[in-house]
């Protein structure tokens, strides 16, 4: 463990490298991110930086917190399907043969091979009125018009197709849809790991296959599914073109608000403000798991 | 965002946004580069401009005239371009901001004074073109192409023409069937002027008067659409937008039903510039550039091929009446006399905007 003292010009060489990437590319502008939140605005592009503490009282309006808190619940419901799905999805992967495996897993991989935008866009095109959901829907109903047509009824005049875009649904849909595979790597390296004995003796000794679940498998696994849920939860957070573009009129996430900060708004300083408030309470989140995770370790040694 | 050919599939509808935000990056990393030099100037020039919004030959022509390579870099909206010169140039040479925001960087001081002796071709803009209240003596900017903002409907599902803001704004004839344009300052202006006040308002109550207007309307709408709007008409997702007139008639080209109108109560009038910004790299180079643009032949090829109004009178008396006879593309001097410029208000009333249509988007 101790090598690197003996070898420390080894122990540099390869330190150096991601220290540097680390505090270039990372510290360096969240720094001045972070800056710019206590700056205040001159005219239309200088900044000075006065410590106020204006852009975070502006932030923590009411408006700004009712916003960041339909952001908890939309980013939070979609998490939750993430979970919900994802806990067969990942059973499935580390069940499978091991011969489907790779592909299995291949396939919860390759939408990431595609851009998310491009992968967005294609949502609306299969969801919209004349998307092809509807389109197989309208096929359906002719048929099913025609059938009932034949005793002489009547679906109704013309088909109504579904109104499946620009809704909350939409943008929770399209938020399970674009983060959905960080929910189940990171369940599937857990259960893989999950000793196969522990559920034989469970069933064995007489429990059902739910309290198999809830009693052995879950509390075996909880850590994968407490790391899938932080590493969904916090980009779906800060999303803000899923709401953009399957959105409806009162869709607003707090990083659509953000964004408009550094666009349209042209106030960086409140914009960086509103960001950071979003990072203290992400690092609030996992101070929390830390604390839980800690008291978790601690109690098992107890037992 | 608005000035884009007709074709509706999916790589379009991507390129059309952030994508292209990225290539323009690429592209700039290597033409940023070189610098200096001023005297020997070389034989390039970069040029920063919307998507599908100069002529289909227009870049090789000006090469094949003057031996200068233009290397042209696309940006998405006029956010996009303030945000990427904020904190200096780039590296471009010539950019086409709109006029509000030609004003917003003449203001800041980030564009450089045009020698108009560079630009003798400027006698070929029209008179209406040669003064501009945002850029006085035209000292900074040249103009390039003009048009308005209105309601873009479907025929068989509206009755009659919409000539009124009402049908979008105030109105439940049309419910779950209309999309407003997701601007700010537009949006909001287009509100003001339907109750009768200025476009240009910057009384927090005319503003606040918008905003509950539009905060009422909100059942009624569908979606406060991304500049997207004619994609939502042409397919069928709504039958009245709020747009860019010009991306209203490149779908009327593909379908006979859509129609465009510029409500009785008035409209916005805009008009894009080409400016070079501080720091250009090849200011000599960027001057030509202009003047070819605003020369007869490259201007009416220009216009012939992205039917937009163009500002340029000799390039017009070139094009036959299918351009210059087009209502969608030239509209009536008397409706023009409705229409009013956005102008730059300054930073605070830019924020009274954008707070009050944060409320009306969480609403």
């Amino acid at each position: 463990m101790e090598n690197w003292r003996k070898h420390p010009l080894v122990f540099w060489a390869f330190s150096l490298p991601p220290s540097f990437w680390l505090i270039v590319f990372f510290f360096v502008p969240l720094t001045l991110v972070w800056g710019l939140s206590f700056s205040e605005k001159r005219g239309i592009i200088e900044t000075e930086l006065t410590f106020t503490l204006d852009n975070y009282l502006r932030g923590l309006e009411p408006i700004y917190l009712e916003i960041l808190w339909k952001s908890i619940l939309l980013a939070g419901g979609a998490t939750l399907i993430c979970l919900v799905v994802g806990y067969p999805v990942a059973f499935a992967i580390a069940f499978a043969s091991e011969r489907w495996k790779p592909w299995l897993l291949l396939l919860v991989i390759l939408p990431f091979w595609i851009n998310i935008l491009i992968r967005t866009y294609a949502l609306i095109a299969v969801f919209r009125s004349r998307g092809y959901v509807n389109f197989a829907y309208e096929d359906l109903w002719t048929a099913a018009n025609w059938l009932v047509g034949l005793v002489g009824l009547s679906l109704g005049e013309r088909f109504v197709p579904l109104s499946l875009l620009y809704n909350n649904v939409a943008v929770v849909a399209g938020i399970v849809y674009a983060f959905f595979p960080f929910m189940v790597l990171p369940l599937y390296a857990n259960i893989e790991k999950l000793d196969r004995s522990f559920m034989e003796a469970s069933l064995d000794l007489g429990a059902g296959h739910w309290r198999t679940f809830f009693s052995v498998v879950f509390p075996l696994t909880w850590q994968g599914a407490l790391s899938g849920i932080v590493i969904v939860f916090i980009p779906a957070l800060g999303a803000f073109f899923i709401p953009d573009l399957l959105g409806g009129t009162d869709s607003q996430m707090i990083g659509n608000v953000i964004e408009r900060q550094f666009k349209s708004a042209n106030d960086w300083p409140f914009g960086a403000a509103l960001s950071f408030l979003l990072m203290y309470a992400t690092f609030f989140a996992l101070a929390l798991r830390a604390l839980v995770a800690g008291r978790r370790g601690a109690g098992a040694l107890d037992a | 965002m608005r000035r884009h050919h007709a074709g509706r599939s999916l790589i379009e509808a991507l390129s059309r946004r952030r994508f292209l935000t990225g290539a323009a990056a690429v592209g700039l990393s290597f033409s940023a580069l070189p610098k200096g030099l001023k005297a020997q100037e070389e034989a390039k020039v970069n040029f920063y401009n919307w998507d599908t919004y100069i002529g289909e030959t227009t870049l090789q022509d000006f090469n094949d005239a003057t031996g200068i390579e233009v290397s042209m870099s696309l940006f998405a909206d006029n956010d996009e371009l303030f945000a990427r010169f904020k904190e200096g140039n780039p590296g471009f040479d010539v950019i086409v901001p709109t006029n509000d925001y030609c004003e917003r960087m003449i203001t800041a001081g980030m564009l450089q004074k045009l020698d108009h002796s560079k630009i003798p071709n400027f006698s070929n803009v029209a008179p209406a073109f040669q003064d501009a209240a945002f850029d006085p003596g035209r000292q900074y900017s040249m103009p390039y192409m003009w048009g308005t903002m209105g309601i873009g409907y479907r025929k068989s599902a509206v009755s009659g023409v919409p000539s009124s803001w009402k049908a979008v704004l105030e109105s439940d004839e049309y419910a779950g069937r209309i999309a407003l344009l997701s601007e700010s300052r537009t949006m909001l202006g287009m509100a003001a002027k339907y109750l009768g006040y200025s476009m240009n308002t910057t009384k927090p109550e005319e503003i606040k008067a918008a905003e509950e207007l539009l905060i009422k309307q909100k059942p009624n709408i569908k979606v406060f659409a991304e500049d997207n709007g004619q994609d939502l008409l042409l397919s069928g997702e709504v039958d009245l937008t709020v747009e860019w007139n010009g991306d209203i008639l490149q779908i009327m080209a593909e379908d006979p039903d859509v129609s465009y109108v510029v409500p009785d109560e008035g409209s916005l009038l805009w008009q894009d510039t080409l400016c070079i910004p501080k720091d250009a790299p090849h200011p000599n180079n960027a001057h030509a550039f202009i003047n070819y643009i605003l020369a007869p032949e490259p201007g009416a090829a220009i216009a012939e091929f992205i039917q937009y109004a163009t500002a340029n009178q000799a390039a017009r008396e070139l094009l036959g009446p299918e351009y210059n006879e087009n209502p969608a593309i030239f509209p009536t001097d008397e409706t023009i006399a409705r229409c009013e410029p956005q102008t730059y208000l300054g930073e605070e009333a830019q924020r009274l905007y954008e707070e009050a249509w944060t409320r009306v988007m969480a609403a």
